[in-house]
């Protein structure tokens, strides 16, 4: 994957924006539901209207505390909020309500996985801010529209300490981070539409070199794929100039993913002094330890845990457990197919097998699955006890998938059932050695692979519905005689 | 009959008795509004329809014994309080089109109580000034002689309920802003404590000073009102979690025994003779009641002014970045692009007093100066906080001079920002703290008033209208009007 020189190293750091699935505002009792008509969902207070006063949503407290709590985090109390201040036509009231002394969540870490092995990643802070409207340029003839149904909904912004290598790892920090707050059911994380955004601070140097390079900030890139591949662009780009003989600019910057380059956003000479001072209009938020023992009691399995557990209570390998514990529609799609079918191992091969592959092909996610985890569950343990082969199974799912039919109303009309009686077996058996004379003579003259044709036949003669075991079983026998 | 002479509790008392209408009460102030205000340009809006109408379902509210408690009051509303459907300006040019959306906490809590709006009273353009001679809407006089000023910022508040156009108005005070202009035109007064009355639909100036009060003829008309305005407001999270005070219950008891501080930084400095005249006849009425007087010392007293002008810019400038003309308000003409529109619209829109406090303000919170001015004035503003604290632990009130004068002549002070500031050097220190602080009229000077501050501890607005209740039962300084 590199393909710069083996000296230079990176040294990344995430920002990434998170918004919060409250039903209302961070500060006003506006909705928050996307891709309503614009300026539908801003109330006075998202207006900035004169004299409006923020009021703060007591739900996002709770969330920012679960974050907390599932990045080895300290809680602050009292946490406290700031202005952040500067104009932009989408920020109404020309600041943001953010936090800067206090912010709820402060010192943590993650544990992440690559291919290199496992790395703790430092997590410097997650504070709570508000997000901005939108500017619409295109459909006013030379002018601007300003939508503020976004303003104001909530966001915690999770801020990485600068221990990130590479793009590899950015993206397993960003996944991670995406699970859990997917877990803690804070967020949708959709990165498509915007609720989850991040920003990377990229710098170079030698390696050994103490002193940190010039960084750069590329902003909101809006899938891991693409955060790989634009901090893996910034990287090189960096490391070209300075062995060009130039100098990095400290500057934004912006991916563009159809070109696969970074170019900058704003100047320096436009650099914000955002005047931080605290918000005079909300009081510190003093988290009382009952509050927050409380809220700790409804955090879920986060993923490792669920992870360690599918290992030692189901025995998946741990590849396995990690596939299925990263997502959580997922891990509980699995749990459920597992209860009904008695099979974890099996199940779990559906689901990354057959299952995923007809989700990929229709781009559907698993809540959508148009096969139901008890379906899929009674299909397994339909094969678990015999009834059908794994072969004629795959055909049951796909019409399952397709007419979301019963899967053992499926097995009886169709007379699918696998056949164990072993006489009809053995008749069949017979029949295929009958009429296979020739090749019944070489098999006995040494030609073991002919076996598989036997075996093929004897499935063909049977529409697949003979138990593969017995016929192997019935056929050695008869073929030694 | 003279309906603007009776007291607040007598204009009830005629409702409820049937003597007048309030109708016929909103009539007569409207009447006075029309005939008066030409010369004092008190309001910047007369809501004469809505008035009588207001009026009317009052009246029609005593029919059927449904009234409320102050049902039929009319009352004059500071043009910084949002009134829904009604212009409401802050007195700037910024605002000068703009109809609230909805309506401030204060006018929703006296509207539910039947108070009648007479309509929007002139003031310093965004609360920023003590004289009234800031507003986008011309100055206002001060009824007591119309080439002097009633004050500010709440200057028209001051001036209608003085010419007796209004028997009472809701004002605000940042630094002074009530009681400055009650000193100066001869009224009673109050900003009660931090977060006792909502901040909601009050035009912010400087968020953690801000506090809504009234200006009034007595402390008897005061207390009932402020009353009506209090209580905890769940859309001010800086609003107190405390429920309506009770303010009239305790006005008529007797004060004998009650310690009077002075605190002896204010009366180091140098006071006009006929100022401390006043303040010294007032101390000898108060010993007369059974008052101990007791010296004190508010030892960083003194940092007040410099620390004001440091937080209540700072939080201006952030304050005031939402006029930027692109959701309502003013907005400059043709404009090239969004940074045209930005800074034309608030060039053209904002008066020089509010430029340069958000200029201050800016400044002051910039990188590199953050350290040494915000967090330092915070650290100080703590540091007055327990002087008061500490003061309290001795005394009921704090007693002062409410202005280092009488009123001063128009123009007087306009070219020099200083020396207008010091109008406010005795008033600011209660905003920092947050204490309740009032004024009331304790003497005259060549015909103008003049007016004695009381600053009581956190929460203690009742004590201290029951020191200026026993005073005015006293005195009659609160009795004169002027001759317009």
């Amino acid at each position: 994957m590199k393909n710069y020189s083996e000296d230079w190293e990176a040294v990344i750091g995430l920002e990434i924006h998170v918004q919060l699935s409250t039903k209302s505002k961070l500060f006003s009792g506006a909705s928050t539901d996307f891709g309503a008509l614009p300026n539908t969902q801003a109330c006075n207070i998202d207006l900035a209207m004169p004299g409006v006063l923020p009021v703060l949503n007591e739900e996002v407290l709770k969330m920012a505390v679960k974050l907390g709590k599932a990045l080895n985090a300290e809680i602050n109390s009292p946490t406290s909020f700031a202005r952040k201040n500067y104009f932009y036509p989408d920020s109404p009231k020309g600041y943001q309500i953010s936090q800067m002394d206090k912010p709820i969540v402060e010192n943590g870490y993650l544990d992440i996985e690559t291919e290199n092995g496992g790395k703790r990643i430092g997590v410097t802070r997650a504070h709570l801010e508000e997000d901005a409207g939108k500017s619409l340029h295109d459909d006013f003839e030379g002018q601007s529209g300003i939508d503020l149904n976004r303003a104001g909904t909530p966001l915690l912004e999770i801020v990485s300490e600068p221990e990130i290598n590479t793009p590899e790892e950015a993206v397993a920090y960003l996944k991670s981070i995406h699970s859990i707050i997917r877990y803690l059911e804070i967020s949708d994380g959709n990165m498509a539409e915007g609720s989850m955004r991040c920003d990377a601070n990229v710098s170079v140097r030698k390696i050994g070199e103490k002193k940190l390079g010039t960084r750069t900030e590329t902003k909101n890139v809006n899938s891991f794929r693409f955060v790989e591949k634009a901090i893996q662009y910034e990287i090189e780009r960096q490391i070209h100039e300075i062995e060009s003989g130039n100098e990095i600019t400290q500057e934004t910057r912006l991916y563009d993913s159809q070109a696969n380059t970074t170019r900058p956003m704003r100047s320096k000479e436009f650099a914000n002094d955002y005047r931080y001072f605290p918000e005079p209009d909300l009081l510190p938020v003093n988290l009382e330890k009952e509050f927050i023992e409380e809220v700790l009691t409804t955090m879920p399995e986060m993923p490792t845990e669920k992870k360690e557990r599918f290992v030692s209570e189901f025995s998946l390998s741990q590849y396995d457990a990690d596939l299925l514990a990263a997502d959580k529609d997922i891990a509980e799609f699995f749990e459920e197919v597992t209860k009904v079918s008695n099979s974890p191992k099996l199940s779990a091969n559906w689901i990354m097998g057959e299952l995923s592959a007809e989700l990929n092909n229709e781009n559907l996610n698993i809540k959508e699955s148009k096969v139901s985890s008890n379906k899929l569950g009674q299909l397994i343990s339909r094969i678990e006890d015999g009834t059908i082969s794994g072969k004629i199974a795959k055909d049951i799912f796909e019409k399952i998938w397709t007419t979301g039919k019963e899967v053992d109303d499926i097995i009886k009309e169709e007379g699918l059932e696998q056949v164990t009686d072993d006489q009809e077996i053995e008749s069949m058996i017979d029949e295929v050695i009958e009429n296979n004379p020739q090749q019944l003579e070489q098999y006995r003259s040494g030609k073991d692979r002919l076996f598989g044709f036997f075996v093929g036949q004897v499935m063909k003669a049977s529409q697949g519905k003979a138990n593969p075991k017995q016929v192997n079983d019935i056929l050695k026998s008869k073929l030694e005689k | 009959m003279d309906l603007h002479k009776l007291s607040l509790s007598k204009q009830l008392e005629g409702l409820k008795k049937g003597d007048f209408t309030s109708t016929e009460l909103t009539s007569h102030y409207l009447n006075r509004i029309s005939e008066l205000d030409g010369q004092l340009n008190s309001f910047i809006t007369v809501t004469e329809d809505q008035a009588l109408s207001q009026a009317k379902a009052a009246d029609d509210r005593y029919k059927t014994n449904n009234n409320f408690s102050l049902d039929g009051l009319p009352i004059a509303h500071k043009d910084i309080f949002c009134t829904k459907g009604v212009l409401t300006t802050c007195g700037s040019k910024m605002l000068s089109n703009f109809e609230a959306p909805y309506s401030s906490t204060v006018y929703e809590k006296l509207d539910k109580n039947g108070m009648v709006m007479l309509g929007k009273t002139n003031m310093d353009e965004f609360a920023m000034g003590s004289s009234n001679e800031t507003s986008y809407f011309g100055p206002v006089k001060n009824p007591w002689n119309i080439e002097y000023v009633p004050g500010g910022s709440s200057g028209g508040s001051a001036s209608c309920v003085s010419a007796e156009l209004a028997p009472i108005a809701t004002a605000t005070d940042t630094g002074g802003s009530i009681r400055q202009p009650a000193s100066l035109c001869g009224l009673t007064g109050i900003k009660p404590t931090y977060g006792r009355v909502s901040r909601y639909g009050m035009i912010a100036f400087a968020s953690s000073l801000d506090q809504g009060g009234v200006i009034a003829k007595s402390a008897e008309d005061a207390a009932l009102i402020l009353e009506a305005m209090s209580g905890h407001d769940p859309k001010d999270s800086t609003s107190l979690k405390l429920d309506q005070p009770d303010l009239t219950n305790n006005l008529n008891n007797p004060i004998k025994g009650m310690k009077i501080g002075l605190p002896k930084e204010f009366f180091e400095k140098e006071m006009a003779p006929y100022v401390l005249k006043s303040i010294e006849e007032a101390i000898e009425v108060y010993k007369s009641l059974g008052a101990e007087i007791v010296d004190i010392s508010l030892g960083n007293i003194n940092l007040s002014l410099p620390i004001y002008y440091i937080i209540a810019p700072a939080e201006c400038s952030a304050n005031l970045s939402r006029y930027d003309g692109v959701r309502y308000g003013y907005r400059c003409e043709d404009p090239k692009d969004i940074e045209d529109l930005f800074m034309r619209t608030r060039e053209e829109g904002f008066g020089a007093e509010v430029k340069r406090r958000i200029l201050i303000g800016t400044y002051a919170l910039s990188a590199g100066y953050y350290d040494a001015f915000y967090l330092k004035a915070q650290k100080c503003r703590q540091l007055v906080a327990n002087d008061f604290s500490e003061a309290f632990k001795s005394v009921d009130v704090i007693l002062s001079p409410t202005t280092p004068g009488t009123s001063f002549k128009s123009g007087e002070k306009t070219n020099d920002p200083v020396e207008m500031y010091l109008q406010d050097i005795f008033t600011i220190p209660a905003n920092l703290a947050g204490l309740p602080g009032l004024s009331i009229p304790c003497g005259e000077h060549n015909g103008l008033p003049l007016g004695m501050q009381l600053v009581g501890n956190s929460l203690e607005e009742s004590k201290l209208l029951q020191f200026a209740h026993s005073f005015q039962s006293n005195t009659d300084w609160h009795m004169k009007m002027p001759n317009i």
